[in-house]
């Protein structure tokens, strides 16, 4: 029988980064197949180019054993690919049944197609377990029914090969493991299936084989049943994985961050944040752990000075902000707390500015001078970020040089050097290392490690459970805006805390 | 009591004579802004085919060819629009904009080149124009209490392109929410890549929606020139495309609710044409001004959400980029 | 293979790539109405800088054009588009006209001529503001919000000017005379005081005080605190509230500061030449600023020279009126059209030949931004 997919010799270059090197892959037929890589490993230019969305430089594509070239993904689709994006091509607005048929209608006329869709997708539902209002409009939907509607369309399209990009992301344990009943029932009706995903523990539970990328490069092509997640880690990362060994016991010191029954609903009237209260001391790491979109990030605007709290209190270092009289970023600041955003690019940096003028962002004071702190200059400017990026090692060393010419890690660690140059009491941080690669995170783990040796209370909000749990001090999960508990690091386990994510207490 | 009946009813008929060129700008401004093109260069369309069409019909006699050539005309810059938001990524605004001033600048460059009349055209006759078509009865039915003087003057009278006008805004609704293409062109407005992963070119999705904006374009412009009026002057649309956008945003880009908005704003400008000089008691002259000016205060007291909110489709202004 | 341009390339080749593009359309477009391009480039040449008192002609318009481009530039960098110049540059005369019409018997010239000078900036500041508090409080787009302040401008200056500010006795929509001596001086009147002889020409102080607005808006944008935040403003509102400032006040400052410079237009018309309050006296100098501002990148420098071409373009232009049966003053409208049409929504057209050809030539160099990209690891992930 020949492979659903055979890729041979796939290159695909953008500008001066080769994307794609050589790409060799296998798909047998009606199997589940993982790819998985780190970030920038190349797994999503792969995929893009087998759904069309890009063309290859070079290489050769076999779709069960016929030739094809792709041009766009008009002709994946009708070739039988069907693919579920990282992040959902539905247009909100539309109802369930419009999302599934556009650009697949069956009519001229808008009605007699959907009714024509109806009709199969009530059997597609039932054949599949797929249950979705087919009359909802699709931005009221919970993402994981959004999801379900992904594959409908896929489905609708009489998709034979089924393409998710890091499809669990967004989705609680219970709904991913949800997921994987729903690829095995389609596995069974002898759908093929390629899972693009950087977690190992994924790709243990629910595929047949596995291929490892690492730098453009396929690595290796693995029976699943025959390998572990250390040597998928190993390959991935290209040596030996050091178990995170940076975190050592420290002598804890006073509570300096008292947050007090913090509530916060939204314009609907929602709760996105209930009855949160817990305590910080000085020189220790509480790490923030919970399914992306439990509130960890309103959470951390709200302890920033970004978000004004609906209710609640609170303290720093005895100064109590409460909800009534709430305090803008800069007030915060001022009481010696610093703030490493989530959102590197929307928030942290301003991509288009220089190095220099990023290093001040929020710090402006530092290089004003003139009546009132009016003007500011370059050379200060420059000086101070000089100073900044020998300290933190962010390369290449020009602070004049774009923002977005430097790497995701090279950002971050400018950020970080920012931050931490104001010498914070307490220090917050979101996703430290997302978009960063290896050598950058090692380096930002060791300098949070290093600024609660120096006594600053850092709190860690991270949806990788395994920074979370390899650097902090005490564990709060969150989930649904609540706190689940509190676990400190001698009792933690992946299976405890994953409970509480799930909200299971 | 008759003659102020008469003179409500002939008010009536002014303003579907007024807000003909308003609707049909707004129904093309609801094509181009559901796919995600903002189009503020409708007036600078009308303006050209308003010049085309009385041209065409001073030169070769006939309004069908002028109104053909109002349409091409229009069109063609529909296509510059769309060559740089759509191809080029420009930006929309600047890009209509551009259109508006070089309309501006061409219609009267190229007048005085052809007419030598300082930017006019020549004086139509009436068989180079679209002319009020008198429908069966109507000088009869004038007698009869209201609803004859109805029939005789708000309906019957009026030239075919107000009659399109007012078919397009249910073609523009039967095509928008009844048929598959409406379906992609109101996607392509909302979310691209959702159009764009399911296998249909949102280019050209978003070229054929210009396109249909251009045509509606141009039979407004032409409208003004070779049926409304029976000549060209220079900026003789003065403002009449930015009214038909606050009246696209005014109808949240729907068209029913839209053909309201222009039905009210020309119901604004006919009441002031006719309160012109009336003297009110201790106020002194009607300030028709600022009745003229309504319908640009009353779009920003909507913008502001003051009355409603007007929720514009979501990927309009951005050029579609994909992601790499 | 394309590489990405240096930044001098950018600012300098590529701005002059899409004027000429736009000069050449326009030399196409002329040549089909039957006259010969080159015959009308050289008459508008002379007309804007050879003839007698030409130069003075073509700094005046090029003051209106600092002014109304300094304006949309400032609010560009907060990436405000402030179409409502032309509106903004209406309300600033009205307010120099209220301050003179209303001080003149009682005040003395100079101190109602040193009043009206901010009171111009004061009432086109306030029409920016409106439009901007709109935008940053009420979410409502700018650029429809000032379009409609523009008409609503426009409505208030016909029903003010033929009504209660209507001269006694004149037919015309304007107000009376201002009072002698009211007014900025002209310069060659200066200059002819001083004894250097030259030829008459409307210009007059305010082109130092455009001058001065330009060194101002500098300073502003790149030099001080202000300047920085309005720029964060524009590439990233989440950035500023992080940083712990306050967008939507950055954007009704930005948006004052940038209708107070379109105000201050008024003073080169009103104060400088027309002695009164006219109708239409901004006269499309409003708009043109959107494309002195993209020719000039938004930077004053930048403004400075396109403001000089398309003085020189009016001046010219109007030369033409009296050379040619067939063309006009209006075809400058038309080569303003299309200098925004190439220099703003076309502005990438070339960029991508650009690259390849700049690629041919360095194919072998550029180590550093090798070296910057070398960093980087890539998005595709």
């Amino acid at each position: 029988m020949p492979f659903a997919i055979s890729m041979s010799g796939i290159c695909k270059r953008f500008g001066s980064v080769q994307a794609n090197d050589a790409i060799d892959l296998n798909i047998a037929s009606g199997d589940i197949h993982g790819i998985v890589g780190e970030n920038g490993a190349g797994k999503s230019t792969l995929v893009s180019i087998l759904y069309g969305f890009y063309k290859a430089d070079s290489g050769q594509i076999e779709i069960s054993g016929t030739p094809y070239t792709h041009n766009s993904p008009a002709d994946s689709i009708a070739a039988g690919i069907g693919m579920v994006h990282q992040h959902f091509m539905l247009v909100p607005n539309f109802t369930v049944l419009e999302n599934i048929i556009l650009g697949h209608e069956s009519d001229r006329d808008l009605t007699r197609s959907i009714e024509h869709a109806r009709h199969m997708l009530m059997n597609l539902a039932h054949q599949y377990g797929l249950v979705v209002d087919l009359d909802a409009e699709v931005g009221d939907l919970p993402v994981s029914l959004q999801q379900r509607v992904e594959i409908l369309k896929a489905l609708y399209r009489n998709a034979k090969i089924l393409i998710l990009d890091e499809p669990t992301g967004v989705l609680t344990p219970q709904e991913t493991e949800q997921l994987f009943d729903i690829l095995r029932s389609l596995k069974e009706q002898g759908v093929t299936i390629l899972l693009i995903t950087h977690k190992l523990r994924e790709i243990m539970a629910v595929t047949d084989c596995v291929s490892v990328m690492r730098g453009g490069r396929m690595i290796a092509h693995l029976n699943t049943a025959e390998t572990t997640p250390e040597e998928l880690a190993e390959l991935m990362v290209g040596r030996p994985v050091q178990v995170q060994k940076q975190w050592h016991q420290t002598q804890k010191g006073e509570a300096i961050v008292k947050v007090e029954n913090i509530h916060l609903s939204n314009a609907d009237n929602q709760n996105l944040l209930s009855d949160i209260s817990f305590t910080v001391h000085a020189g220790e790491i509480v790490g923030v752990a919970g399914v992306a979109g439990n509130g960890q990030s309103e959470l951390l605007n709200i302890l920033a000075g970004i978000t004004a709290p609906s209710a609640g209190a609170i303290t720093y270092h005895g100064h109590r902000i409460a909800a009534e009289n709430p305090a803008n970023a800069q007030t915060i600041k001022a009481l010696g707390v610093a703030h490493v955003p989530e959102d590197r690019h929307a928030s942290g940096i301003v991509l288009p500015f220089s190095a220099a003028e990023n290093a001040a962002l929020g710090y402006e004071d530092d290089v004003s001078h003139g009546y009132k702190n009016m003007f500011i200059s370059p050379q200060q400017l420059n000086a101070r970020c000089a100073d900044l990026m020998q300290e933190f090692d962010v390369r290449p060393q020009h602070p004049e040089l774009t923002s977005s010419l430097f790497s995701g890690g090279n950002q971050q660690k400018l950020v970080l050097a920012r931050e931490m140059s104001a010498s914070p009491s307490v220090l917050l941080v979101g996703q430290p290392t997302r978009g960063v690669d290896i050598g950058a995170i090692e380096f930002i783990h060791q300098q949070l490690i290093n600024m609660r040796d120096s006594g600053c209370a850092i709190i860690l909000v991270s949806v990788e459970l395994d920074e979370i749990m390899s650097l902090s001090d005490r564990i709060m999960v969150m989930n649904n805006g609540q706190i689940m508990g509190m676990v400190n690091k001698s009792d933690a386990s992946v299976k405890a805390i994953g409970l509480l994510m799930a909200g299971v207490q | 009591m008759a003659e102020l009946w008469l003179q409500f009813v002939l008010t009536i008929d002014a303003t579907l004579r007024v807000a003909t060129p308003l609707i049909l700008c707004a129904m093309a401004g609801i094509f181009s802004e559901r796919s995600g093109i903002i189009d503020i260069s409708l007036e600078g369309k009308m303006l050209l085919s308003a010049f085309t069409a009385a041209t065409v019909a001073a030169l070769y006699g006939s309004p069908w060819l002028g109104l053909f050539c109002a349409v091409i005309v229009s069109m063609i810059f529909s296509l510059i629009h769309g060559f740089a938001c759509i191809t080029h990524r420009g930006n929309q605004v600047i890009s209509g904009l551009a259109i508006n001033i070089l309309a501006s600048g061409l219609t009267v460059t190229v007048g005085i080149a052809i007419f030598a009349q300082g930017g006019q055209t020549p004086f139509l006759m009436s068989e180079q124009r679209f002319s009020a078509i008198s429908l069966p009865f109507a000088e009869a039915a004038k007698n009869i209490p209201i609803i004859g003087t109805i029939y005789a003057e708000v309906i019957s009278g009026h030239n075919l392109l107000v009659w399109v006008a007012l078919l397009s805004v249910f073609l523009t609704g039967y095509v928008l929410f009844r048929t598959s293409f409406g379906l992609r062109l109101r996607a392509v407005g909302e979310k691209p890549e959702a159009v764009d992963t399911a296998g249909i070119s949102v280019t050209l999705m978003r070229y054929q929606a210009v396109l249909i904006a251009g045509l509606l374009c141009g039979i407004a412009g032409a409208y003004l020139s070779i049926a409304h009026g029976a000549s060209f002057g220079r900026d003789m649309t003065a403002g009449k495309g930015y009214i038909a956008l606050a009246a696209m945003i005014f109808g949240h880009w729907r068209p029913i609710p839209s053909l309201m908005a222009c039905l009210m704003f020309g119901f604004l400008d006919a009441i002031a044409a006719r309160l012109q000089g009336v003297e009110i008691p201790f106020f002194g002259p009607m300030p028709t001004d600022l009745i003229l000016v309504l319908p640009y205060v009353l779009t920003v007291i909507l913008l502001a959400g003051f009355i409603g909110r007007a929720v514009p489709p979501k990927a309009i202004g951005q050029p579609y980029v994909k992601e790499r | 293979m394309r590489r990405p341009l240096p930044a001098w390339v950018d600012i300098s080749i590529m701005p002059l790539i899409n004027i000429a593009a736009a000069f050449v359309v326009s030399g196409i477009i002329i040549a089909l109405i039957g006259e010969n391009p080159l015959t009308a480039l050289t008459i508008m040449v002379k007309g804007a800088f050879v003839y007698k008192g030409a130069l003075g002609y073509t700094l005046y318009y090029t003051t209106n054009f600092i002014f109304t481009g300094l304006a949309v530039a400032v609010a560009f960098h907060a990436m405000l588009f402030n179409i409502g110049g032309e509106g903004q540059a209406m309300i600033g005369g009205l307010g120099i006209g209220f301050v003179v019409l209303g001080l003149d018997p009682i005040l003395p010239p100079l101190l109602i001529v040193l009043l009206a000078i901010p009171v111009a900036a004061i009432f086109g500041a306030i029409w920016g503001i409106i439009p901007g508090w709109l935008q940053a409080r009420r979410g409502s787009h700018i650029v429809i919000t000032t379009i409609m302040f523009n008409f609503i401008a426009s409505s208030i200056m016909v029903w003010l000017l033929a009504g209660m500010l209507m001269a006694p006795g004149q037919m015309s929509p304007e107000t009376r005379h201002f009072a002698e001596g009211v007014s900025l001086a002209q310069i060659h009147h200066i200059a002819n005081a001083l004894g250097w002889p030259m030829a008459r020409s409307p210009l007059n102080l305010s082109f130092g005080i455009a001058i001065i607005a330009l060194v101002a808006v500098w300073v502003l944008i790149w030099r001080t605190r202000l300047g920085y935040i309005i720029r964060a403003t524009g590439h990233s509102e989440k950035a500023v509230i992080y940083a712990g400032h306050d967008p939507s006040r950055i954007i009704i400052i930005t948006m004052a500061i940038s209708g107070g410079l379109a105000g201050l237009m008024a003073l080169n018309e009103i104060l400088g030449v027309q002695e009164r309050v006219i109708l239409n006296f901004t006269a499309g100098y409003g708009f043109t600023g959107i494309a002195v501002a993209l020719m000039g990148r938004n930077h004053p420098f930048g403004i400075l020279l396109a403001s000089l071409l398309f003085g020189a373009l009016y001046q010219g232009g109007a030369e033409l009126d009296f050379e040619f049966q067939t063309i006009t003053k209006e075809m400058v409208l038309m080569i303003q059209g299309l200098i925004i049409l190439f220099s703003g929504a076309l502005a990438l057209m070339f960029v991508p030949t650009a690259e390849r050809i700049y690629g041919l030539f360095s194919a072998q160099d550029t180590a550093a931004s090798d070296q910057s990209r070398s960093g980087k690891d890539s998005q595709n992930g």
